[in-house]
């Protein structure tokens, strides 16, 4: 025991409680486009939903609320645990993930045609949705593994066949917008791995084979892969005017309602919303709600908090103290990337209807929580880099 | 991308991985590019057009009218059904605009209806100012030739269509029309009662009868559907929600058609105004109430009334007399004095007063005066000495005048015989499950002093100007005269058949005064019941059993024992029962014919009151007719009936 306390070294910085936290690492950007994100979505929904679910207007907009607190929570969580833990249990998430997909094939009913979910006492829960994150990180640390070995020939095969197999199995629910996102996000963590440009070259070659052979092909010889709304869905972006269809009717009416929203949006008049002409409007065209609602200015509000997001990804992708890390985060872009230009794609009329929702955006706890994980997740990424960088370690 | 941030560089990055963030923020900011023209293209450069396209897109609803629930009688057979109807509607906001489009239209409609152009404008006319949102029915039952015609040429018809709708439909007839009701639409004013909460302007509900009292259980639910329309209102195909119609739940009356039926024969073979209710003692249910004379509820039905068939349902309404029209249901709405058919309540009122036992007598020498006014017995007939129940036997009235006169008192509300008719229900409404009922009114010493107070104005105690014209006011004070009237049913009595009914069913059942009900199961569509209607007697009156017996057993001897006033009716009738004859002296000058019988005697089961007004004495019209309906009740062949020489008295 001493009689006097040491005094502090006057360089020593005062912690704060932040700091304490592990909070104070994070990168604030990132932190509040995500929540402003998920601000507007339960806006949106207050305001746009409330005649769907007779005697319960805020329906959606309670629920987005509740996941969008388990969510937040999630991400905070993540940020503070060092993301290089997940390397070392790369194959237990990998099985983890590819039981759960599997798991829907024999517990989740057919719903709208596809049987992505299954029935929690509390919620459904979409495993391919966080599905989604769990392959990018484990995706990550099986080419960090299979850097040094072998042939660069079998790395990139290895590795494409460990992304396609959870999309097979997606593909099969039929969830088919889903396991392009699978593709999507393989193919970022093989372009920041540093596959050759020549195998890349390969790829496409094989994948506009395959796609020309579905859709054309098939149909033409008389063995249809695809079902028949399926690749109505696909194709009717190319004639919106044809209203017979289905599907052209559903981007008509979303065209109708971006379009008649104007510069500054309709307000409470937003009737291709208000009186439902607007198919999906709590989750698929939730983009044309906006459009017609908040006009050009508010569609462009939304899409600049994206913009935002995407940079600190891509960002994020750059500081990362080590290539783990960098894969993650390209990962993670690619999967923003790819939803953002697909879902408002499909609202604006330049993109095929593959039903994938709009992150943070469409009302969905799988989708919300899986987004809120991977945003945590660049989190971590992030406050792992400034940590080492103040401590002057760098491993790349 | 690379640049600095905050107080913290970040790592050197390689060159190859530099290169391919380099592209995939490359990819980034193409794919936000595009986005941004294409919204730039669709919000701001073609957002007019996309407006013009949204408003061209809106959405219209259809009302798809929910049928109305059935009404049947207990033993399920069909009094009030559905049927489906094609009706010519004009749905006035889609007409065209302009006179002369608007007058060549009414001409071409006018030959496909058969009606003049004149005639659709007023019709128009006539229903917009009721019904300014609904639209117009021109014609029922449109034949199919005529809808083809307007399908075809629909271009040629702005604003008509035929339209399915349900409208009542009545199997039995005229049968229980006073009690069903009928349904019309519900206008603007009507909608701002509780009971019509949640219904648009031209919706259809109960009037009258039981068609309103249990109106909101039978009227079901309307669905809608909402499809959408262009700027001009036709669908363009595709319905977007859709709510099924919930039809109404089903009625099961308390009444039996055939007594219905048997007591609307027996009242109406006089061709003269009458009512008749058949009631069980116990409970209250009704198996038989009609009036006469009576209506068709099918014409209510039609899309229009024509006036001479409103005149001759609901009377004149110049003509001040309007209580001729059909449309009064008698036997719950009409007051009239009851004659001897009272003097059970004098009896009662006697008895508790004290001044009476049950084994006094009274020398009845034919007449009576009280205040220098000679009250005589009908036909001015000696009916020597008499007990209470020789009285009611022979209808004595100075034994009842001479209780009317001693035992009654002549100030405040009356005395006991004023209290036994309330206790008894007389006067009051009974709380029947039918619509309209009226009270009608037992007289008492204040009401006619007070009357008489406002008349004598300006120097009366009130002291205030009275018109005599407006109002309830009387040329005399309450007398002694007024207690002896009374006490025989006459003066001033105002009751109806329904409450005479009642009284008699608790002097039968032992004092339960039972709440009548028509209304006896509620069912959904499926027939499944959902609601039984049994309401808790109005009131339990305490009643002597020695009493009781007297006077049942009096009336017993009217009936069936030799000089009974209805013996010569009844006198051979198969079933022991007790009846009473009335005879009722009116304004009109001839008398008003009464009787009331409970039936079986022993174990008394049913009530039956009729009336017939200016039917003469109650042996005359009501008895008889009542005898028909007993028929029915008790399964009494008329053959089996005994015919008596009683030709006794007739007259009471």
């Amino acid at each position: 025991m001493e009689a006097f306390p040491r005094p502090r070294p006057f360089e020593q910085p005062r912690t704060s409680l932040l700091e304490r936290v592990g909070f104070a690492n994070l990168d604030p950007i990132a932190l509040i486009a995500g929540i402003a994100l998920i601000g507007f979505s339960i806006y949106t929904l207050g305001v746009a939903t409330q005649d769907d679910i007779p005697g319960d207007p805020y329906y959606y907009a309670v629920r987005q609320a509740i996941y969008a607190v388990i969510g937040i929570s999630l991400m905070l969580a993540v940020a503070r645990v060092d993301y290089s833990r997940f390397r070392e249990l790369r194959v237990g998430i990998y099985t983890a993930m590819i039981v759960s997909i599997s798991l829907v094939f024999i517990f989740a009913e057919v719903t709208r045609g596809t049987r992505g979910w299954i029935e929690l006492p509390f919620f459904r829960f979409q495993p391919s949705e966080l599905g989604k994150v769990l392959l990018i990180v484990t995706l990550a640390a099986f080419a960090i593994d299979t850097a040094r070995r072998g042939s660069e020939r079998r790395r990139t095969l290895r590795l494409v066949a460990l992304g396609l197999f959870p999309a097979a199995l997606v593909l099969l629910q039929p969830d088919l917008g889903t396991a392009l996102v699978y593709g999507a996000v393989t193919l970022a963590v093989l372009f920041i791995a540093g596959v050759r440009w020549t195998h890349f070259a390969a790829m496409f070659a094989v994948a506009a084979t395959v796609v020309v052979g579905v859709l054309v092909i098939a149909p033409a010889v008389g063995a249809p892969i695809l079902k028949d709304y399926q690749q109505d869905r696909l194709t009717a972006f190319l004639h919106p005017s044809n209203d017979a269809a289905d599907s052209s009717y559903q981007i008509n009416q979303a065209l109708i309602a971006v379009g008649s929203g104007g510069k500054t949006g309709r307000g409470d008049d937003a009737t291709q919303t208000q009186e439902g002409f607007l198919p999906e409007r709590h989750t698929d065209f939730i983009f044309a709600v906006v459009g017609e609602r908040f006009g050009f200015v508010g569609a462009a509000f939304l899409l600049s908090l994206y913009a935002l997001l995407i940079w600190r990804a891509l960002r994020t992708l750059t500081l990362s103290k080590n290539l783990y890390g960098s894969m993650i985060a390209g990962g993670i872009a690619a999967m923003l990337m790819f939803h953002v230009l697909v879902n408002v794609g499909m609202n604006i009329g330049i993109m095929p209807i593959t039903g994938i929702p709009l992150p943070l955006m469409s009302s969905g706890g799988s989708s919300v929580i899986a987004t809120f994980v991977a945003l945590g997740l660049l989190q971590s990424i992030y406050v792992q880099a400034r940590l080492s960088s103040k401590r002057g370690i760098n491993s790349l | 991308m690379y640049g600095r941030e905050g107080d913290w560089h970040g790592p050197p990055v390689p060159g190859q991985l530099a290169l391919r963030v380099a592209i995939l923020g490359g990819v980034a900011l193409v794919m936000f590019v595009i986005i941004f023209l294409r919204l730039w293209y669709l919000e701001v450069l073609s957002g007019d057009q996309y407006l013009a396209q949204a408003q061209n897109n809106q959405v219209r609803e259809f009302t798809v009218q929910a049928p109305r629930g059935e009404i049947l009688d207990r033993e399920g057979r069909a009094l009030v059904e559905n049927r489906s109807a094609l009706e010519l509607q004009v749905n006035t906001k889609d007409l065209p605009v302009g006179r002369e489009r608007r007058a060549s239209l009414f001409t071409r409609l006018g030959e496909l209806s058969g009606m003049t152009p004149a005639e659709i404008r007023e019709e128009i006319r006539k229903q917009t100012r009721l019904l300014p949102s609904s639209p117009v029915t021109l014609q029922q039952d449109v034949d199919f030739e005529t809808v083809y015609y307007l399908r075809e040429n629909q271009s040629r018809f702005p604003g008509v269509s035929v339209e399915r709708v349900y409208v009542r439909r009545y199997p039995q007839g005229s049968l229980a029309a006073h009690l069903l009701g009928y349904v019309g639409e519900v206008d603007k004013e009507d909608l701002a009662q509780a009971r019509f909460e949640g219904l648009e302007p031209g919706d259809y509900v109960g009037v009258g009868g039981v068609e309103s009292t249990y109106d909101s259980l039978l009227r079901g639910v309307n669905g809608a559907t909402r499809v959408p329309v262009d700027a001009s209102g036709t669908p363009t195909g595709r319905t977007l929600t859709e709510r099924e119609p919930r039809t109404g739940n089903d009625l099961v009356l308390s009444l039996d058609a055939d007594v219905q039926a048997a007591g609307e024969a027996a009242i109406g073979q006089f061709a003269l105004p009458g009512a008749f209710v058949a009631m069980k003692v116990n409970n209250g249910e009704i198996l038989g109430l009609g009036s006469a004379p009576t209506y068709d509820p099918a014409a209510f039905a039609q899309p229009r009334l024509p006036m001479a068939t409103a005149r001759a349902i609901f009377g004149d309404p110049d003509d001040v007399a309007t209580t001729g029209a059909p449309i009064n249901n008698r036997a719950i709405a009409g007051a009239y004095p009851t004659g001897s058919t009272f003097k059970p309540v004098t009896a009662l009122g006697a008895l508790e007063s004290g001044e009476l036992e049950l084994g006094d007598t009274v020398s009845d020498g034919g007449s009576v005066s009280y205040g220098g006014v000679t009250f005589e017995n009908a036909g001015e007939v000696a009916h020597g000495s008499v007990d209470l129940r020789r009285a009611l036997q022979v209808s004595s009235d100075v034994f009842f005048y001479i209780l009317g006169a001693d035992t009654n008192e002549q100030e405040g509300d009356g005395g006991p015989i004023q209290d036994w008719a309330r206790r008894l229900g007389v006067g009051e409404p009974t709380g029947i499950d039918v619509a309209e009922e009226a009270s009608g009114s037992v007289p008492t010493p204040d009401e006619r002093n007070q009357a008489y107070a406002r008349n004598t104005d300006p120097e009366s105690p009130s002291g205030e100007t009275v018109d005599i014209t407006e109002g309830e006011v009387t040329d005399r004070p309450w007398s002694v005269g007024d207690s002896v009237n009374l006490s025989v049913g006459q003066g001033d009595l105002q009751a109806s058949p329904l409450q005479m009914a009642v009284a008699y069913a608790a002097i039968a059942n032992g004092g339960e005064v039972v709440r009548p009900h028509v209304g006896l199961r509620i069912e959904d569509p499926q027939g499944r019941a959902i609601q039984e209607i049994a309401p808790a007697p109005r009131d339990q009156v305490e009643i002597d059993p020695d009493w009781q017996r007297t006077i049942m057993a009096g009336l017993h001897d009217a009936a069936m024992s030799p000089g009974g006033t209805s013996y010569g009716i009844f006198g051979g009738y198969p079933v022991e029962i007790a009846g009473k004859t009335g005879t009722a002296e009116t304004s009109v000058g001839i008398d008003q014919s009464w009787y009331v019988a409970v039936a079986p005697y022993d174990d008394p089961k049913y009530v039956v009151a009729t009336t017939i007004e200016r039917g003469g004495f109650g042996a005359d019209a009501a008895a008889p007719a009542t005898l028909q309906i007993l028929n029915e009740l008790l399964g009494v062949n008329e053959e089996k009936i005994d015919q008596v020489s009683g030709t006794s008295a007739v007259i009471e």
